[in-house]
């Protein structure tokens, strides 16, 4: 039942003495729909043409059609691994459109959400460097982690992967006791399973060999390419959006900020591997100070962007305009530009966000982490071997969500 | 430490019907077939966003997916039996998608998981293809954003279902090639 | 300490009316420069003593249809990173003949993103090393993101319009 294929060969390829190779948009390792065209010397690769736009969903365009509070679940399908954080990203930008205030317990609410979130993008990275060097082990050990992780999410909002969480302004609902077990036992059970993960890598020879020195980067190079992120961080380059540009209360924490070498696959792999225990620490610092704060506190008050309780529009006749007025876009939306970025699971994640007044933004634009950093890959990988090129990419943590929007 | 647990009461599959006796056992040829089918079905996970990650989470150990008989996931498509589009297909993919189906061998399944894959979700726009079933046959559909594990789960035991129940002689007869026909698929 | 009061005067003190309409929403210093200056200020915000700013943040374009002779923009963001500071300046050009200058000289970051502008704009971006399109297919004629297109494609058969409230 198959049929003829007619392959048609490029110009010339039949005579030159390097290898066309053609690491398709179908990939064996579940990274992500991008297409690299290598030329090759044997085993060594000499040139890559990256090639992406196989999943462009065409986030901005649907972004100006669409009212400020459906524009949440597109920001989930960006970097999808961690979607709590575009969401809390996308609130935070409109909320400093419109000058909101948030009290300290959403802030500080807002921050486990955004650190569990990281520690599930983190970890999801770093047991894929794991398989691309043949460990399969690490990456089944650690899904068991991140089911605790989706627990934790599905209890607050009803979702496991692409959460749609929060409102802007706060919260749709107050976590419930019960989310606070889970967090509890999440904090308890976490650290524990962690060594064991970092046991099984970090001086594992194999994994050090396949990893010290391949597909590293100088600090200029990188900050002259657009780096953020864990990836800059490799390099040398402490930048952080939490401690540079801090937002939601992360001032008042105390964390620090790992920071690497060379900025080949092994600082990578220490660098998320810190920042997870950095995240722990900061959930714990969360947890803590929450409970001296008043407990029924999930929103901020403006009811001109926040939908008020269902029972409250059914009887009182303000919640009813004021719900009335949001849901049909009544509400005095003010005309300006902001820019807002937070630390995303690959770096900063900024939000470019030109507002007219009316329903929906006249322009959104996404500054995607892995979009820029994805044209330093050539460069990165130009003379090392294939199988190196294969765990370099991995360990950039490339999203095609992200990539493309 | 944690203690390793060995599950001691292991389900078989269930023999399908015939006539037993001293060292035989005759039965349909068809149901052997389906039974061995549908019991060792080899996916291929085209993985391409969101469900994608939800797959991994079915495939790993707490919904594992390898105890459906499908141990071996193939990435290339010679190899495979059934294709599991996962995600967002936009009109670039769209010709990969199909020279990949094109390259399984007869007898091959689809199962289009997610509501991108099913319909094109909630990307109505010009670069998303609405729905897998725009260039290809599919069998199975399984709808949310993205589907929870134990719905992916469901959506293979209906792709098992089917295994077992086809004829035999599907693949060569009229109306198989009428629909291969009307994709433009000889 | 750099301030944004700080980087107005030195460019005004460099490029006097070239560069104008100076306004600080929340915070980030905005300005507008000529179609032909934007690589002299991109060149003199990284280069000088004590401005710095290394760091091509983003580079987007924004399609104004009702400013005739100036609908297309291209705003170009950059970031101090030692010093925590963001800057932002645009340029405007005509849409019959959007060419303005390639940053990827000066930044690398700039590659992809102007092709991203292309691509969904049409900008011209005069000596980029390999302007094509970069999201969407390479048989696709026109620039979706300009206003005057549609979201949905109009070729689909599945999808009601009237159902959809389109």
């Amino acid at each position: 039942m198959s049929q003829k294929q007619n392959i048609q060969l490029p110009e010339g390829s039949l005579g030159k003495q390097t290898t066309t190779l053609n690491l398709g948009p179908t990939h064996p390792a579940t990274h992500g729909v991008f297409q690299n065209i290598l030329e090759m010397d044997g085993e060594r690769i000499i040139d890559a043409v990256p090639t992406i736009g196989f999943i462009h969903r065409a986030f901005e365009k649907i972004a100006e059609h669409r009212p400020y509070y459906q524009i949440t679940p597109l920001t989930d399908r960006l970097n999808y691994c961690s979607s709590p954080i575009n969401n809390m990203g996308w609130h935070m930008t409109v909320e400093k459109l419109i000058h909101a205030e948030l009290p300290k317990r959403v802030e500080y609410l807002r921050v486990i959400i955004m650190e569990l979130s990281r520690i599930a993008d983190h970890l999801v990275c770093n047991s894929v460097i794991g398989v691309d060097t043949g460990a399969f082990t690490g990456f089944i050990y650690v899904f068991e982690l991140r089911e605790l992780i989706y627990e934790i999410f599905e209890e607050v909002c009803g979702s496991r992967l692409t959460t749609n969480i929060g409102r802007i302004g706060g919260f749709e609902r107050n976590f419930s006791e019960l989310a606070f077990q889970k967090i509890d036992h999440f904090l308890s059970v976490f650290p524990k399973a962690m060594k064991e993960f970092e046991t099984l890598f970090n001086r594992n020879r194999i994994f050090m060999e396949r990893t010290m020195g391949v597909g590293g980067i100088a600090a200029e190079r990188a900050l002259n390419y657009g780096f953020t992120g864990p990836n800059l961080r490799a390099t040398g380059i402490d930048y952080d959006i939490r401690t540079a540009h801090p937002y939601s209360g992360y001032q008042d924490f105390d964390f620090s900020v790992p920071v690497g070498t060379t900025g080949d696959v092994y600082d990578r792999y220490l660098v998320r591997n810190a920042e997870i225990w950095e995240s722990i620490s900061i959930i714990t610092q969360a947890v803590k100070k929450i409970k001296d704060l008043d407990p029924s506190v999930f929103h901020a008050d403006i009811p001109d962007f926040y939908l008020p309780e269902k029972a409250d529009v059914y009887s009182k006749m303000e919640a009813l305009i004021y719900h009335f007025k949001i849901v049909m876009g009544e509400t005095a939306i003010p005309a300006g530009e902001v820019y807002h970025s937070v630390e995303g699971g690959n770096g900063e994640l900024g939000f470019y966000l030109i507002s007219d007044g009316g329903r929906s933004p006249y322009r959104l634009h996404f500054r995607r982490p892995c979009f820029i950093y994805y044209q330093a890959y050539p460069e990165i990988i130009k003379g090392s071997m294939l199988s190196d090129a294969v765990v370099t990419m991995s360990s950039l943590n490339l999203i095609a969500g992200e990539i493309d929007a | 430490m944690r203690p390793v647990t060995h599950n001691t009461k292991v389900k078989v599959v269930d023999a399908p019907q015939g006539f037993a006796g001293e060292g035989f056992f005759t039965t349909k040829m068809s149901e052997a077939v389906g039974l061995a089918r549908s019991n060792s079905i080899w996916p291929l996970p085209f993985a391409t966003s969101c469900c994608g990650i939800e797959f991994m989470a079915t495939m790993a150990a707490h919904y594992d997916l390898a105890r459906f008989g499908a141990e071996r996931l193939s990435f290339s498509p010679r190899q495979c039996d059934l294709i599991m589009v996962m995600g967002t297909i936009s009109k670039k993919m769209a010709p990969v998608l199909r020279q990949v189906y094109l390259q399984m061998a007869e007898p091959r399944w689809v199962m289009a998981v997610g509501a991108c894959a099913s319909s094109g979700g909630v990307f109505d726009t010009y670069s998303v293809l609405q729905g897998i079933d725009q260039v290809i046959p599919v069998d199975v559909y399984v709808p949310g954003c993205p589907p929870r594990p134990e719905a992916i789960i469901d959506g293979f035991m209906r792709i098992q279902d089917l295994i077992r129940t086809e004829s035999i002689r599907r693949r060569e007869s009229d109306k198989y090639k009428e629909l291969l026909n009307s994709y433009g698929i000889q | 300490m750099l301030t944004n009061e700080i980087i107005q005067q030195q460019l005004t003190e460099k490029f006097g009316a070239l560069v104008y309409n100076f306004e600080e929403p929340y915070g980030m210093l905005t300005f507008v420069t000529d179609r032909d200056n934007n690589l002299k200020v991109m060149n003199f915000l990284k280069e000088s003593e004590g401005l710095g700013f290394n760091f091509l943040n983003d580079l987007t374009a924004v399609h104004y249809p009702d400013q005739i002779g100036k609908e297309l923009a291209v705003v170009y963001m950059l970031q101090n990173i030692q010093a925590g500071l963001r800057i932002r300046f645009k340029v405007f050009t005509d849409i019959t003949n959007p060419d303005v200058f390639t940053a990827t000289g000066i930044f690398e970051t700039a590659n992809w993103l102007e092709r991203e502008a292309y691509d969904f704009f049409g900008v011209n971006f005069v000596g980029h090393p390999n302007l094509i399109r970069i999201m969407n297919v390479e048989e696709m004629d026109y620039h979706p993101l300009r206003k005057e297109y549609p979201l949905e494609d109009q070729t689909r058969i599945d999808k009601d319009d009237d159902m959809f409230g389109r």
